[in-house]
């Protein structure tokens, strides 16, 4: 059942070069990449032909500023058009700086303003189960920062007490989070009942084995850890 | 209202489209409807932002939920997951709240609730149906939730008229003082005081419970020169749509409701109505300086 299509990696590094147009990216872009590769390579079960189908699983990027490589993943799937990279940010352009759902194909949520995709995404599974869907998970990334934002918390502490175990959160911890998540990021949600994996998040193997160490009876989180650049 | 929110919603769960979300009031009251569609009746606990996020998600995967609190804490305090996990989204939800303004007075100034109508009144396209009377709630209800994906906010009080106008969304003539006449709009319980304060003023009295979209072919239709709002919520929320309705045509408005001021004060609705000038009495001072000014 799961898709095992890699993505190219120079394919990948050529359409995010589309995507930056000589601008600098920071780390929060780079260090994204490869749970990016993992998830649409590996584990997510949507492509470009079942982007209405209620029972694909769900990608929601909670973290909308990590758009780039977000985008050429997109594009390098089939989701849009490559010509769209050219232009990101333009007056004309489907591609802001952070995703539309209504202007982008395969794109689950708008995002940007942090700390609303966990909700989102709790909602999304809940939807699903009171609809009798029981193959469809919903994976949400969320950035180690994100985690400030309280609304977070509201949803990792629900999501825990009602064991809702088709839910799949992955923390991108590439240590910005201005005071730090003492104990790892990983415990906030332990303590409410998720199962939990941390891994190096440039290390594709362990990161599709957390991706699918879930249990489902429990939501699970993935804390992938990045601390290079990435360049 | 409350109770007829309950058993209406109640009823409505047996679609299987519809969810009720619930941030724990109200929630001993829909417990039943728990305990028959457990996945459809959902209580996340006192997480106010979590509760419109996840009704977002529900409505993603197609279902149309309810959502249901005090109206601080379902307008004010989730204002940005109403802006951005419903509206961004492209997706509808339709809120119910009660409280508004001060049907608790003296709780304080944590939960009152003029602003709930303003703020929603930022967005674009929503529904807002303000029921003057418990037999308003359920048409009310049916027409908003069932068969539709877009939003709507219901703002339910312990206030209330004396009689029923369920058919009341677009202007209903309550007092017909002839052509010309000034026009006073009253917008859900605050019918009866206004009927009383211009009991012998030559003004025509009409009715909405639906102050958006604001039925305003039917303003055209009945204002003369002069208007007068009375919203049971902030003043002026409805002046807007009125100046746009009458843009072409010179008129006066007179726009009254709930003070701005956090008057510190706790009491009983009724004095809090006195307060703001939103009883009989106080509507009346207002009308007549309006209507005969002085010089």
């Amino acid at each position: 059942m799961t898709t095992t299509t890699a993505t190219d990696p120079a394919l990948l590094r050529a359409l995010l070069d589309r995507v930056r147009a000589g601008r600098d990216f920071g780390p929060n872009v780079y260090s994204t990449l490869d749970v990016l590769q993992v998830l649409y390579d590996r584990v997510l079960r949507i492509s470009p032909d079942t982007v209405d189908d209620p029972d694909r699983d769900r990608f929601l990027l909670s973290k909308g500023h990590a758009v780039a490589g977000y985008y050429a993943l997109l594009a390098a799937k089939g989701f849009i058009p490559v010509a769209w990279l050219d232009d990101q940010g333009g007056p004309d352009s489907r591609l802001g700086d952070h995703p539309d759902r209504l202007l982008v194909p395969g794109v689950e949520i708008g995002s940007g303003s942090l700390g609303h995709g966990l909700g989102l995404s709790v909602g999304t599974a809940l939807g699903l189960r009171a609809q009798g869907r029981p193959d469809p998970r919903v994976y949400v990334l969320l950035g180690d920062a994100e985690l400030d934002e309280g609304s977070n918390h509201e949803a990792i502490a629900y999501a825990g007490a009602t064991g809702l175990g088709n839910l799949t959160a992955v923390v991108l911890d590439n240590r910005s989070a201005s005071h730090g998540w003492p104990g790892g990021a990983a415990s906030r949600f332990t303590v409410n009942g998720w199962t939990a994996a941390t891994v190096d998040g440039r290390d594709h193997d362990a990161l599709h084995t957390a991706l699918t160490s879930h249990d489902h009876h429990r939501p699970h989180v993935v804390v992938a850890v990045v601390t290079d650049s990435g360049e | 209202m409350r109770e007829t929110f309950v058993t209406t919603a109640t009823e409505f769960l047996d679609d299987p489209r519809t969810a009720v979300v619930l941030a724990d009031i109200s929630a001993a009251a829909f417990a039943p409807a728990a305990a028959r569609h457990p996945e459809r009746v959902l209580n996340v606990g006192i997480r106010e932002q979590l509760m419109v996020g996840v009704a977002g998600g529900l409505a993603l995967t197609g279902l149309r939920p309810i959502v249901h609190s005090y109206a601080p804490f379902l307008v004010e305090r989730a204002y940005e997951q109403i802006k951005l996990d419903l509206d961004h989204q492209g997706v509808g939800a339709v809120l119910v709240s009660v409280g508004a303004s001060y049907d608790r007075a003296a709780a304080g100034r944590t939960h009152l609730a003029p602003a709930d109508v303003a703020l929603i009144d930022t967005l674009r396209d929503w529904t807002v149906h303000v029921p003057g009377h418990r037999d308003e709630v359920p048409g009310v209800l049916r027409e908003v939730v069932c068969g539709r994906q877009d939003s709507a906010y219901v703002r339910l009080s312990t206030q209330s008229n004396g009689s029923a106008y369920p058919d009341a969304g677009d202007l209903r003539v309550i007092r017909d003082a002839g052509p010309g006449a000034p026009l006073l709009v009253a917008v859900g319980p605050v019918l009866d005081r206004a009927l009383a304060a211009v009991a012998d003023r030559p003004v025509t009295v009409a009715y909405t419970h639906r102050p958006r979209p604001f039925d305003k072919a039917g303003l055209r239709a009945l204002a003369g020169t002069e208007v007068i709002l009375v919203e049971p919520y902030l003043a002026g929320t409805s002046a807007r749509v009125v100046g746009d309705a009458l843009a072409d045509r010179p008129h006066r408005l007179l726009a009254l409701g709930v003070g701005r001021a956090d008057l510190r004060r706790y009491g009983s609705p009724a004095d809090h109505d006195r307060w703001h000038g939103l009883d009989a009495a106080g509507l009346r001072r207002s009308i007549d300086a309006f209507l005969s000014p002085a010089g």
